[in-house]
Parts: C-alpha cells; sequence; structure tokens
C-alpha cells in the first residue's frame, strides 16, 4: 500500500472537512424535505390505495370547476399584483424618502395578521354595502360571494410577497446602469425595460410564483368574503366537514398535483429563458 | 465645447462649489484630485445623471442644464465600465444606435479599438481592460460631441493601465473629440491632458496647462497634490532683474520670482535637482550642500533626502554610479528658474 505524499495527504484532509460540513448541513436540512415528503408522501400513499376515489373525483364536474375557479383568480390576482406591485417595488428601490420605513411595514402587514382577521377587514370594505363595494356594485362589479372577491382576498394576503421580491431584484440593478444607457441616447423608460427590468427579472419571476402560490393556498380570507364561487381549499373544507377523509383528500391530491405541474413547467421556462 | 457656469451641487455628502469651467473643442481636459473631491459628482452633473441646485452647463453653445441626459449627446464611460450583463459585446454597442444605422457602424468602431473578436461574448468573460475597451466603443459608436471619462483607468492592473492610457490619447486623436477625464493619477494628467482642471473639496482650485500646473502650482495644497515635495517657507532679502534671494530657516535659495520683496513660499519639484557628489560646474545659481538622511527606493527610481529637508529624486543607475549612502556629503544643485515662489 502507498501513503499519499504530504500534499495530496493534506488536500484530503482539507477537502473531507469541506465535505464534512455539507454531509453536516445536508443532514440537518433534509429533516425539512423529509417533513414535507412524509407528510405529502402519505397522503398520496393512501390515495393509491384508493384509486376509484380519485378517478370519480376527476370526473366531478364540481370539483373540476372549483380547481379552475382557484387556478384562474389567482392568476388574475397574481397579474394584477405584478400591475401594481412592479412600479411600486421599482419606486421603494431607487427613492429614499420621510416615512419610508413606515410605507414599507405598512405593505407588509398582509404577512403577518391572521388570515381570517384580514378576512374580516376585506368583508368590511368590499362586501355590497362597504366603502370600495358599494360604489363598484353600482358599475356591476360584486365582490361578496363573487369571483372579483376571490381575486381581492388572494390579491391582499399576496402581493407583498411579489412587491418584496420584486423590490430585493431592483436594488440588486446599479442604477449607474440606468444612467449609462441614458448617456446612450435612450429614455428613462426604455433604460427601465432594456436594463434595469431584464437585471432584476429573476428575482421578480421569484416574486410572481410566491404570489401565485400563497394566493392559490389561502382559504381563510376567501371563506369571509367570497365562499361562492367555490374554489378548490373551500370546497375540500366542506367535503371534510361533511364527509371526512376518504371524501376530501382525492381533492387535495389533485389540486397539490396541478399546482406541481404549474410550477415545474414554470421553472423550466424561467431556467430556459436564462 | 462645455462651459460651467458658478455651479452648484450637494448629494451623498459630496458637494460642488461655485463651479466655473470651460472646456474647449477637441480638447483634452484632465480633472485632477484626491479621492473625495466631488469630480465623479461634477462629471455625473455634466453628463445630466444629476441636476445642479445653482448654476448653468452649456454643451456646444446650447444651455443643457435642466436637460436629460439622452437628449445631451454625451458618451460616459464609469469606471467599472458598468456594460449590460445580460447582453453581448455587440449588443452592448448597439445598445444606443437605431435600427438602420447598426451594421457597419459597429464592425467600424469594433475594428478601431481592436474587440472585433469578442463581439459574440458576455462581459463576465471579459478582462478588465476588454471591458473598458468595449465602454469605449458603446460609448463613441454614437459619436458624441463630448466623452466624459471618470476614472477610466482605476480599475485595471499597471501594464493594462499605460497601454490603455496610449489608446485613450490615440482614440482622442482620431476621433478629434472633447473629453473630460476624472482622475486622482498624476501620471494620466500628464500623458493625456492638454490642460488640467485641480480640483480639491468640491471646488476647481487651478485651471492651467498641464506643465504648468506641476511646475506652478497655485497653492500649498495644490503643490503637495501634484508632487512637488519640496515646499519651504521663507523672505525675500534681496531681489535683482527677475531673481530673488530668499532666506529660508535652514538655507539661501535663489528663484526666478516675480515678487520682489516680502514672506513666500518656495516650491522645487525633486525631477528639478541635480545630486552630485562635489560641487558641480554648472549654470545652476543654487548649489545646496547637505548630508543624506534618507534614501527609499521608488522602483525605477530613488528618493533622496538631506538633512536641510529637500527631496530629490534620481535614477537608480546614477544612485549606483554615485556610490553614496546615508551620512554622506552631497549637492543639490538646481536653477533659479526651477524654483516656484507663491506670496504666503
Amino acid at each position: 500500500m502507498r501513503f499519499p505524499t504530504n500534499g495530496s495527504l493534506n488536500r484530503q484532509i482539507k477537502k473531507s472537512k469541506i465535505e464534512a460540513l455539507f454531509l453536516f448541513f445536508l443532514s440537518i436540512g433534509s429533516l425539512l424535505l423529509l417533513f414535507v415528503c412524509a407528510t405529502l408522501g402519505n397522503m398520496f400513499y393512501e390515495q393509491l390505495n384508493d384509486l376509484p376515489g380519485l378517478i370519480n373525483t376527476l370526473k366531478d364536474p364540481a370539483v373540476l370547476h372549483s380547481i379552475w375557479v382557484s387556478v384562474s383568480a389567482t392568476t388574475v390576482s397574481t397579474l394584477t399584483a405584478f400591475l401594481f406591485g412592479v412600479p411600486l417595488a421599482y419606486f421603494l428601490a431607487r427613492k429614499d424618502f420621510l416615512g419610508k420605513g413606515f410605507i414599507e411595514g405598512v405593505l407588509d402587514v398582509p404577512l403577518m395578521i391572521p388570515h381570517i382577521v384580514a378576512g374580516i377587514a376585506l368583508y368590511g370594505v368590499f362586501a355590497q354595502s362597504g366603502l370600495i363595494g358599494s360604489p363598484f356594485r353600482k358599475i356591476g362589479i360584486i365582490f361578496q360571494d363573487a369571483f372579483p372577491g376571490i381575486v381581492v382576498a388572494m390579491l391582499f394576503m399576496s402581493f407583498p410577497y411579489l412587491v418584496d421580491s420584486a423590490k430585493e431584484g431592483f436594488k440588486t440593478v446599479d442604477p449607474r446602469l440606468e444612467n449609462v444607457a441614458r448617456s446612450l441616447g435612450v429614455s428613462q423608460w426604455k433604460a427601465f425595460t432594456k436594463v434595469t427590468f431584464p437585471l432584476a427579472f429573476p428575482s421578480i419571476f421569484n416574486g410572481v410564483l410566491l404570489c401565485w402560490a400563497r394566493g392559490i393556498s389561502e382559504f381563510s380570507a376567501v371563506l369571509i368574503l367570497a365562499y361562492f364561487p367555490k374554489s378548490a381549499p373551500i370546497l375540500i373544507y366542506e367535503k371534510f366537514t361533511s364527509f371526512g377523509l376518504a371524501v376530501s383528500r382525492p381533492i387535495s391530491v389533485l389540486l397539490i398535483l396541478i399546482c406541481l405541474l404549474i410550477f415545474v413547467f414554470l421553472r423550466t421556462c424561467k431556467r430556459r429563458k436564462q | 465645447m462645455i462651459k460651467i457656469k458658478n455651479l452648484y451641487k450637494s448629494w451623498e455628502g459630496f458637494s460642488l462649489k461655485n463651479i466655473n469651467l470651460e472646456v474647449e473643442r477637441r480638447e483634452y481636459l484632465v480633472i485632477l484630485g484626491p479621492t473625495g473631491a466631488g469630480k465623479t459628482l461634477l462629471l455625473e452633473t455634466m453628463a445630466g445623471f444629476h441636476f445642479p441646485d445653482k448654476g448653468e452647463i452649456w454643451i456646444n453653445s446650447k444651455n443643457v442644464t435642466y436637460t436629460p441626459p439622452e437628449k445631451r449627446g454625451i458618451g460616459f464611460v464609469y469606471q467599472d465600465y458598468l456594460l449590460f450583463p445580460h447582453l453581448t459585446v455587440e449588443e452592448n454597442i448597439r445598445f444606443g444606435l437605431e435600427k438602420s444605422e447598426e451594421r457597419g457602424k459597429i464592425r467600424e468602431v469594433m475594428e478601431w479599438l481592436g474587440i472585433l473578436h469578442l463581439a459574440k461574448k458576455y462581459p463576465e468573460k471579459l478582462s478588465g481592460g476588454e471591458q473598458q475597451k468595449v465602454a469605449l466603443a458603446r460609448a463613441l459608436v454614437r459619436k458624441p460631441g463630448v466623452l466624459l471619462l471618470d476614472e477610466p483607468l482605476a480599475a485595471v492592473d499597471q501594464k493594462t493601465k499605460e497601454y490603455l492610457r496610449e489608446e485613450l490619447k490615440r482614440v482622442h486623436k482620431e476621433a478629434e473629440i472633447t473629453t473630460v477625464h476624472v482622475t486622482h493619477d498624476r501620471t494620466e494628467a500628464i500623458v493625456l491632458a492638454d490642460r488640467v482642471a485641480v480640483m480639491m473639496n468640491g471646488e476647481i482650485k487651478q485651471v492651467d496647462k498641464t506643465s504648468d500646473v506641476f511646475s506652478k502650482p497655485s497653492n500649498e495644497e495644490i503643490a503637495a497634490f501634484v508632487g512637488v515635495e519640496n515646499i519651504l517657507k521663507g523672505e525675500i532679502s534681496r531681489y535683482k532683474e527677475g531673481v530673488a534671494l530668499i532666506n529660508t530657516e535652514e538655507m539661501e535659495i535663489y528663484a526666478a520670482s516675480k515678487y520682489q520683496d516680502g514672506k513666500v513660499t518656495v516650491l522645487i519639484r525633486p525631477e528639478d535637482i541635480l545630486l552630485s557628489r562635489n560641487r558641480p560646474e554648472t549654470s545652476a545659481r543654487n548649489n545646496i550642500r547637505g548630508t543624506i538622511s534618507e534614501v527609499t527606493y521608488l522602483g525605477a527610481i530613488y528618493r533622496i533626502k538631506i538633512d536641510k529637508g529637500l527631496v530629490a529624486f534620481i535614477t537608480k543607475k546614477s544612485w549606483e554610479e554615485l556610490k553614496l549612502k546615508t551620512g554622506d556629503q552631497v549637492y543639490f544643485s538646481f536653477k533659479a528658474t526651477a524654483v516656484h515662489t507663491l506670496k504666503s
């Protein structure tokens, strides 16, 4: 047997030390992974023993409709958050002013309060007699127990994720890049669309994903403001309280599968673009 | 041509105070000053990235004080290049061009600067020197009336710096473009500038032909910054035919002086002093005898200090030939015209 020379021995020790750190962190970190896998995996496993239940669910128009309501409402809510949140995030990333900290704090409030509380607050404003609900009713838009209500509830709970991510993204773009762009003859708007936005896009996209995910998972706030049309979490809750686990589980499994597909698809799109 | 009148600006702890500056057409002006003097702020204000608090900026006979940067017809290059990282070299250069004028122009400018082979690369794959050339190409491809350079050579290694310095000289000569170059590096000013504006604490302290700034700085602070190592206090005791005899604490110095009496500050550049073992037979009016108290090796030259406080530079070769050491007696000789006087 040959002994390694001193240098390579040192290297090996060094390398194994680094590897040891990674292994240690991995072993701690995988507990979280295990936590998710055990919880969801168990549900999927039990559903595998009841395949006919899953197939019946797939054929149930009420279930399909509820999933459609959830997916479309969170998509509309995310687009709305994008449309209003990106300009806000850019402004907050670039400008300093008195009371900025306070405003940023206010924008993060939806992340802190219990969702049921948010739902009650939203109901007060968006119900048919509410501050915003009543003028909108006059132009034919109703929030209470209607699709726009679901969108509003999801938006309230999820837009801070998008704004925060986009803001961090914009902060990583050196404002002097915009200066250079403008010195090259392009307007401020074009400097934003051709330089700043593309460079901040990875963060903004992450914000969009978080916002979408947070929207589709919203339950309590939607429950209070817009029980109808039934979105997927509402339907699952209703089935669970009326018929128990066996009926509510297949819908849950279906919802998870669909969300997973959409997420994987979006992440792949992003990776390809980069 | 650029004209700046009574300009004031405060921004993030930097401030510009009463800046008045004119840059002639096709001139290469270097704004020289220590870090924190406000040089970059001045350049960015000229570019329109900031608007002044007070004062006016004119470019090519147009008042552009509140004109946005995209309408000023300038090229701007930062110290750290700031290429658009998501675009290739070619796309970076194309950025400011209209679709119709693209192809030929981009090729032309890339050939001119010798970066054609980098066209398809992304900025992160380039060396500092290459990035700086791309930044230059991007600024120059639009044929701006004015080129503004913010410490363009500060972030590259010595060898690249020397090379790029020559390139800047060539670019300026061939493109005949009015150039303002901000730096803290005296060599850059000496090599490149037609005129130098010295900037300190947010003010332009002196604007002169390059050689004048270095030989006749207008105050002690500037003298120290531009490398005049010998700054002495004295009083004129005699004056005859343009030459003053000045008594300092330790010696008598003959100076070609515009002052005939009173207290003065004496400035002598160390490279204007000749060092010898015996009293030299030259026409130099000043021959100061002293003992070597300090020797510092600076690479290509030695810095020699004598007990009277004077400092001289001498080449490595001469120093070795003289075979001198600390404690030896030497003569420091310099002409009366090498002495610059300031009223103190």
